[in-house]
């Protein structure tokens, strides 16, 4: 298993976790920007991979950088436990709060409750301001120890 | 006067729905659809992996799949291409999509009120019987149909 550095915000860091986000988060061009108090928070940029109605983001881009956002949360504070569960999506909830603009969107999770076989995480998403978020969302994941 | 627009129709819509953007992007495809309901396909594709450990399709694109298929189910019961905008959206994910398979979405609007829509659906792969995942969502419509000329 990579070691993540979670000491700061330093680039390396953050490319690093970058380079382990899901395929399907790198297609989309999702990156880490940067840590806060050991959590991530990922962007994405506006463009057409993401576009939905002319100049807004599509709501399942969104909903995409907010499950994201709520694994790699998930995944830094394991870590920070020493724990390497394999991760399984239980079930989401997405609020749409307001149409996300043709700008970069940001997203951080936090882990409301970490238990041995289940994490509840909630998640929001923002763009200039960020006391506004445009979306947030519940996950339930489940945490399945490895099989050797 | 304006004269009536003729009724939404999915199968055509879908041309021009995804042929940009996020949706043309995941390449979703018409698949078939009823009086209140769509169906929808998103292709298998390496590139849209969601575990580092084994070939599984993440949850990201099926929340595409199904935001589309429930709002062409709002507008195929409407008749009418009112913009809606999705006030929430839930997936209760069952298990993961088979390895290569594609996945269909399904979702029907089940109930639409003055202001709000109501719509149901699955998402499944080889199986209707044994989905991937359910979904429950609401929507606001927000306007009328931008062909009318007169929002």
């Amino acid at each position: 298993m990579a070691q993540s550095d979670q000491s700061g915000g330093d680039n390396a860091s953050e490319k690093a976790m970058t380079a382990q986000l899901p395929h399907y988060a790198q297609s989309l061009g999702i990156k880490v920007s940067e840590f806060e108090d050991g959590l991530p928070v990922l962007t994405v940029e506006f463009g057409p991979m993401v576009e939905g109605r002319p100049g807004a983001f599509h709501g399942g881009a969104t909903s995409g950088l907010l499950e994201n956002a709520g694994y790699a949360a998930l995944r830094a504070v394991l870590i920070a436990e020493d724990r390497d569960p394999q991760l399984k999506p239980i079930n989401i909830t997405v609020q749409f709060l307001s149409a996300g603009k043709n700008k970069p969107t940001f997203a951080k999770g936090r882990i409301t409750r970490l238990g041995r076989r289940n994490a509840n995480v909630s998640v929001e998403a923002w763009q200039d301001d960020r006391s506004r978020p445009i979306a947030t969302a519940i996950m339930n994941i489940l945490m399945a120890e490895r099989m050797e | 006067m304006v004269s009536p627009l003729p009724p939404f129709d999915p199968e055509a819509s879908s041309k021009f729905f995804f042929k940009h953007g996020h949706t043309g992007w995941l390449g979703l495809e018409y698949s078939d659809h009823g009086e209140n309901w769509v169906e929808l396909k998103l292709p298998w594709r390496e590139d849209l992996l969601g575990d580092a450990d084994r070939p599984i399709l993440a949850s990201g694109p099926i929340v595409s799949l199904m935001d589309m298929a429930s709002g062409m189910s709002i507008w195929t019961t409407m008749k009418t291409f009112n913009p809606v905008a999705t006030l929430d959206l839930r997936v209760d994910y069952q298990r993961p999509a088979r390895e290569h398979c594609a996945v269909i979405g399904r979702a029907e609007c089940y109930r639409i009120t003055r202001s709000a829509a109501f719509v149901r659906g699955i998402a499944y792969d080889d199986d209707i019987d044994d989905p991937v995942a359910h979904i429950a969502g609401v929507f606001m419509t927000i306007g009328k149909d931008p062909r009318s000329g007169t929002i």
